[in-house]
Order: structure tokens, then C-alpha cells, then sequence
């Protein structure tokens, strides 16, 4: 048996998987064997790398060459240049955007130069179904000091470690932790909350389907910390992969005694089972996602009491969100001063984004927290897409609110985020151009909330009903004058009077657009306009005389017929019946399309 | 499987260290055996299964094994260039079995380059 001398670590997040990743490591297995190298070259599946928009990628150990967008057709040709004959392939490596030379290391690319990787320490570096592979890179590790410390040491730890809850709202986890193991009545149970129903969002999912074991880890230490003997991971059923991946994980930590009684040889005893949410995002709201595991309608409950103090069953339950609870390990290992290294004075550690929009590199990035919003976009995102104006960014989902041009340099921490009329959120990041409508964006959120509402409350209910109203109507040019004022009022009012945080931050990206976007609503209502040129009914496609070639390309590619001209005449658009799709803007090579 | 205690993570952990070392590309030597079409017709691939047999001999974790295209100078080929950390890289010509091994030991184990069967000083890059 010929030792190894090259691990290709292929990437096999939801992402590429979707990709193709599984086909093109069958592949990568099929040409290494015909060339009889499989002894010598291990083909490793390992979870999401973050970088989304190239998969589907792999990384090639220890020289850390990274290609892709890789098909299954350039594997035999990849084998036999890289593995056989030792030449590294250059037209499959990164080259970033307006640049002529490939990037060949993984470690040199801006993309992920610049982040700092504590929960996602294990992304593309390990078989995520192999126990053997995190406990190599110190898995369980944690869990072996804490079961030396005392409860009262381990949450010390934690707060100490400055640790705040990443689901969205920053609450102190130590001080969750004090306060559910202060709670007399047992038994006390955990929940990790991997229910991610932000639009777009990522983050946990990932974590769960390249790193499993690190919330089983974490989930241990807590229990240990709280005094609870069952815990509960409650992930949405739309994330098949992770799903799968955490189930498996559960069974190898309790095939080796990691879970269930003596744990590691001590009398620590506890048991870890998986409950799947399905097609609700009000569920992850902690008082509804605790309804939703006793079997009840997903409805949030009136707080005080809290979880901590009366959660499932009426008894004490410690939630918290999988990014948090995959932090616990390394604090426990590291100690927590080495996380209140990392991030600002309130907002302690990294943070996990996934940058989505009309950016270069779209997918998943840890940083730290204090970093400013341009260096996430210009420096690791490489800059907005198309070399487009940027316009605004988009942070923490439905609950968040948009930011302009101005707020570039702001460093990102839960305090600074609120003050500017938004919040951190679970962690999205979308990215806007100008030819993003701001007003659009705020009847997208709100069309998603409305739709979520669990319909408890009246004036969640029905205020965000008629918040979407008026925003479809000002989208489709029905706008009058006076609506933004309503608006304003309605969201203030729903905020207010909500009981949970569906509604009390559904104000958010209403709020914020018309905070620092309020000429696009009143271009809107004012003079029929939309300003990006995106609301369908504001805007009229036209040909420009000028530009007009005559090539009938666009004719061709009109799907309703509505262009129509002569060969090398200017061409003519009937505005009756084109459906503005785009499609002969999309085909025009000389600038010709007007869309106003 | 068996219910680990504390010295088996440990014990795991260890016996992946290869793997780590590996995947998070640290080593204390690299070898790179000179390939491309020209190398592997003069006995390339034989020298990089002997390498690696001597990995496996004297049970090295942390020597990193790669392969790369010609060098160019095809007249002295099997080539290998080692890379001892801190030191400078070395390049090896003309080489046999008994050559790979004394290098091998000399050199990737105790870092003392072996002068007589050198080219000169030195790596190429990779791309």
C-alpha cells in the first residue's frame, strides 16, 4: 500500500452538488484508477468552500491548487495533465474578473485572502461523513476539556468569549446559558434552531453539511453547561443534504460513544434527535419553532416567560442558532478570551455572510465583525457585477433594511447595523445595482412577509396585507400621493403592535428605502417613472434611430412579435404588445434598446 | 465501534496526521519528482513509487510528495528537487534507485543535501 501524496478535495455543498459535484468525483475516481494512481491519490468529498459562484470546484492538497466550474467532460484531461504528469491546468483554474493570469493557489485568490475562518474551520478540508476526519483536526477536543470543567467554568467561558446569538437578534449567550441553568424545574432540553428561512440565506445549512459534528460537539458542551439531558435539532426539510448529514453524524457520535450515556467515559448522559420544519418561516421564531417540535401549529407565544425559564413541555429550554452553537467548541478549546480577540468591543468574533446579488464572487464568507461593508463587497466580493454602479446593499433578510452608497464604510456590528435603520440578521448580504428598484425590493420583502404571517396578530395580519397593496400599486404606476405617508404609518403601527419578530421588524425594508431612497417612491407616484428601469408597467422598451442597424436580430428574438422593420431600416417596437421580457435588449450588439 | 474514551481522540487524531499535514499543507520537506511526458519515459513514475515506498519505510508524517512537468533539461532526466524547510531547494539529476535512496535519507530525513549528486540550487515553479 503505497502511501498517500495528494488528497483532491472536492466540494460537495448543496451548491456544486447540484452542480454536478458527485459526477465529476466519480469521474475524478474513474480516470485516477485508469491510470493506476489510486493508491497514491485520495478523491475526498468535503462540505461547502464558499465560493458559490464557481462550482463546481475543487481543491488539490498540499499544493493548494484550486479549480472550477469544472465539467465532467475535463476530467480525463485534468487527470492525466495534474495527477499524471505533474502539470497543473491553467485554463481550469480562477482568473478573476478583467484579469489575464489564472490565480493556481487557493490561498492567493481575494476571494478568500481576506476572511477569517473559526465556525467554517472545516470547510473544504473534511469528509464531513468521516468522525475520523474532525476529531484529526481537533474534534471533540473541546468536549474533552469541558467534561474537566465545572458548568459554572464552562459558561464563564462563554461569556467571557463575548459570544452573541447569531440567529439575528445578539442576545449574550452566556448569559441564556446563566440563566436557563439557574431554572429549578427539570428537565431542561437544548434546541438548535437550523430552520434558515431568509431568502438567500445559507450560512447554516452549509455549516451543517460541511461540519456536522461541531454542533453535535457544541450541543454536548451545552449540555454539560445547563444540565440538560436531551436536545433537539429542528432543520427545515427543504435541506435534504444537511438533513442527511447531521442524522449521520448524530449516529457516529453515538456508535462511539460520544452521545447517549457516559459520554467519553463520564456520567455526562445525553441524547440528540433530529425534527424537520417544513415551509415556514415564522417556525424559526423560537416560541413557534417550540410548537412546532411538541407538534402543535407554528405560533409564536407571548415572552416573558421565556424559553430559558419555561420552553418545551413548560420546562427550561436553552435555543440557540447553528453558527452559535458551532462556536462553543473552540471557545471551550481555545478559551473564550481568544474569541473576544476577534470583532469589536460589543460584537465579539467573526460572522458568516452570504453575499448574494449583483456582485462578482456571490457565496459564503466569514469574517471578522468590525469589518466595513465596502471591503466585504470591493475586497472579497470583487466588486459589483458587470462593473455596474453600486447602489445599495441589502443586509439581514426580511428583517433588515437596505443601505446606500453613504453607509460603504460603516463597520459592520449588531449596534451600528440598528443605528442606521437595519440589523445583522441571520448574515444575507444582497448586493443592489442601479438598476435595482428600491421600491421593488420593498414590495419583494413584504410580499414574502405577508405570505409568512402566521396571522395571529390583526395588524400583522392585515397591516402588512395593505402594506403590499399599496406598494404593488405603486410598482404598477397606481400610486398617489400620500401613500408613502400610509406606508409609514402602517409599518410603525405593525412594528408596535406585533408579538413577535416577524412583525416587529417587518418595518425594516420599508422603512429604510424610504429613509434613503424616497425620490425612487416619489418618481414612482409623481411621474409614472421607474428610475432603474426595471417596474414592468413604468417602463417602455423602444428602439433608438441612431443605433438601429437594421440586423432584425431582435425581431427574431421577440416572443410575442412585436418588432417588426425592414432589413438595415431602423426596426419598431409596438408597445401594445411587447411584454417587456428583454429578450432583444438581451441580443442587441449596438446599444439600440431604450428602456425608460 | 467501539465507546472512545479521551486517549482514543487523541490517539485518532494522531494517526491522522498525515492527513492534516496534507490537507493544510505544512511539511518540513517537499519533494518534487520531475515528470511531464519526457520524464515519465525515463523512469519518473518508478522513482516516485520508490519515494514513496520510502515514505512508508521510515514512516514519515510531515514530507510532502508532489510531482511537476519537464524542467526542461530532458538529457538528465529522472530529476527530483527537494526543498528542505528554511534551507534552499536542491536539484537532483541523472538518478537511480541507490541515488533516491541516499538522497531520501541524507537529505529529506537529516536535511544535508548530498552535493555529488546535484544540478545546482534552486526550484522551478509549478505555473
Amino acid at each position: 500500500m503505497k502511501p498517500e501524496r495528494t488528497h483532491i478535495l472536492v466540494c460537495t455543498g448543496t451548491g456544486c452538488v447540484s452542480a454536478g459535484a458527485f459526477d465529476i468525483m466519480e469521474a475524478l475516481k474513474t480516470e485516477i484508477k485508469k491510470h493506476n494512481l489510486q493508491e497514491e491519490i485520495a478523491v475526498v468529498p468535503t462540505g461547502c468552500n464558499g465560493f458559490c459562484e464557481n462550482g463546481p470546484l475543487v481543491l488539490f492538497e498540499p499544493e493548494g491548487i484550486f479549480y472550477r466550474r469544472l465539467s465532467v467532460q475535463d476530467i480525463p484531461f485534468l487527470v492525466e495533465e495534474h495527477c499524471l504528469k505533474g502539470r497543473p491546468v491553467p485554463s481550469l483554474m480562477y482568473t478573476p474578473p478583467k484579469e489575464k493570469s489564472p490565480i493556481p493557489a487557493m490561498k492567493d485568490i481575494e476571494f478568500f485572502k481576506h476572511q477569517r475562518l473559526v465556525v467554517l474551520r472545516n470547510r473544504g478540508r473534511i469528509n464531513p461523513e468521516r468522525i475520523e476526519d474532525y476529531i484529526a483536526f481537533d474534534g471533540y477536543m473541546g468536549l474533552a476539556k469541558a467534561l474537566e470543567m465545572s458548568p459554572e467554568e464552562i459558561i464563564r467561558q462563554v461569556k467571557v468569549s463575548g459570544l452573541r446569538g447569531r440567529g439575528g437578534a445578539g442576545f449574550p449567550t452566556g448569559t441564556k446559558w446563566q440563566v436557563c441553568r439557574e431554572q429549578p424545574r427539570t428537565p431542561k432540553y437544548l434546541i438548535c434552531n437550523a430552520d434558515e428561512g431568509d431568502p438567500g440565506a445559507f450560512m447554516d445549512r452549509s455549516v451543517l453539511e460541511a461540519d456536522p459534528h461541531a454542533i453535535v460537539e457544541g450541543m454536548i458542551i451545552g449540555a454539560k453547561a445547563i444540565g440538560a439531558e436531551q436536545g433537539f435539532i429542528y432543520v427545515r426539510t427543504e435541506y435534504p443534504l444537511a438533513v442527511q448529514r447531521i442524522k449521520k453524524a448524530i449516529k457516529q457520535a453515538e456508535e462511539n460513544g460520544l452521545l447517549g450515556e457516559g459520554i467519553l467515559g463520564s456520567d455526562l448522559k445525553f441524547t440528540l434527535s433530529v425534527v424537520r420544519g417544513a415551509g415556514a418561516f415564522v417556525c424559526g421564531e423560537e416560541s413557534a419553532l417550540m410548537q412546532s417540535i411538541m407538534g402543535h401549529v407554528g405560533r409564536p407565544k407571548q415572552r416573558p416567560p421565556f424559553p430559558a425559564q419555561k420552553g418545551l413541555w413548560g420546562k427550561p429550554t436553552n435555543i440557540n442558532n447553528v453558527e452559535t452553537w458551532a462556536n462553543i467548541p473552540q471557545i471551550i478549546l481555545k478559551g473564550g478570551e481568544w474569541l473576544a480577540g476577534l470583532g469589536t468591543e460589543n460584537s465579539k468574533g467573526t460572522k458568516i455572510f452570504s453575499l448574494v446579488g449583483k456582485v462578482n464572487n456571490t457565496g459564503l464568507v466569514e469574517v471578522p465583525m468590525g469589518i466595513k461593508i465596502r471591503e466585504i463587497v470591493y475586497g472579497i466580493g470583487g466588486g459589483v457585477l458587470g462593473g455596474r454602479k453600486f447602489k445599495a446593499v441589502q443586509t439581514g433578510g426580511p428583517s433588515g433594511g437596505c443601505l446606500p452608497e453613504s453607509m460603504l464604510d460603516m463597520p459592520i456590528d449588531y449596534e451600528s447595523l440598528k443605528s442606521v435603520g437595519s440589523m445583522m440578521g441571520s448574515g444575507g448580504l444582497i448586493v443592489m445595482d442601479e438598476k435595482t428598484c428600491m421600491v421593488d425590493v420593498a414590495r419583494y420583502f413584504t410580499d414574502f412577509l405577508a405570505h409568512e404571517s402566521c396571522g395571529k396578530c390583526f395588524t400583522c395580519r392585515k397591516g402588512l396585507e395593505r402594506m403590499l397593496e399599496i406598494l404593488t400599486n405603486i410598482c404598477e404606476g397606481k400610486g398617489k400621493e400620500g401613500d408613502v405617508e400610509l406606508l409609514e404609518e402602517l409599518a410603525i403601527m405593525v412594528r408596535e403592535t406585533s408579538m413577535c419578530a416577524l412583525g416587529q421588524t417587518a418595518a425594516n425594508p420599508v422603512l429604510s428605502t424610504i429613509r434613503y431612497f424616497r425620490d425612487e417612491y416619489d418618481a414612482h407616484i409623481r411621474e409614472a417613472i421607474c428610475p432603474a428601469g426595471f417596474c414592468k408597467a413604468l417602463i417602455t422598451y423602444s428602439i433608438l434611430e441612431d443605433k438601429c442597424v437594421g440586423c432584425g436580430a431582435c425581431a427574431r428574438a421577440c416572443p410575442v412579435g412585436a418588432i417588426s422593420g425592414e432589413k438595415k431600416q431602423v426596426h419598431n417596437i409596438d408597445t401594445g404588445k411587447c411584454i417587456e421580457c428583454g429578450a432583444c435588449a438581451e441580443v442587441c450588439k449596438f446599444d439600440a434598446i431604450n428602456i425608460a | 465501534m467501539a465507546k472512545l474514551k479521551i486517549q482514543d481522540l487523541k490517539r485518532i487524531r494522531d494517526e491522522s496526521k498525515r492527513t492534516v499535514l496534507l490537507r493544510e499543507g505544512t511539511a518540513r520537506a517537499k519533494v518534487t519528482i520531475h515528470m511531464g511526458t519526457c520524464g515519465i519515459a525515463a523512469g519518473a513514475r518508478e522513482i516516485m513509487d520508490q519515494v514513496l515506498r520510502l515514505v512508508e519505510k521510515h514512516n514519515v508524517q510531515d514530507v510532502m510528495i508532489t510531482s511537476s512537468g519537464c524542467a526542461g533539461m530532458c538529457s538528465h532526466e529522472p530529476m527530483m528537487t527537494v526543498e528542505y524547510r528554511y534551507t534552499a531547494p536542491v536539484k537532483y539529476i541523472d538518478l537511480n534507485k541507490e541515488k533516491v535512496t541516499k538522497i531520501f535519507e541524507e537529505h529529506v530525513l537529516n536535511g544535508e543535501p548530498v552535493p555529488e549528486y546535484a544540478l545546482g540550487v534552486g526550484s522551478e515553479s509549478m505555473y
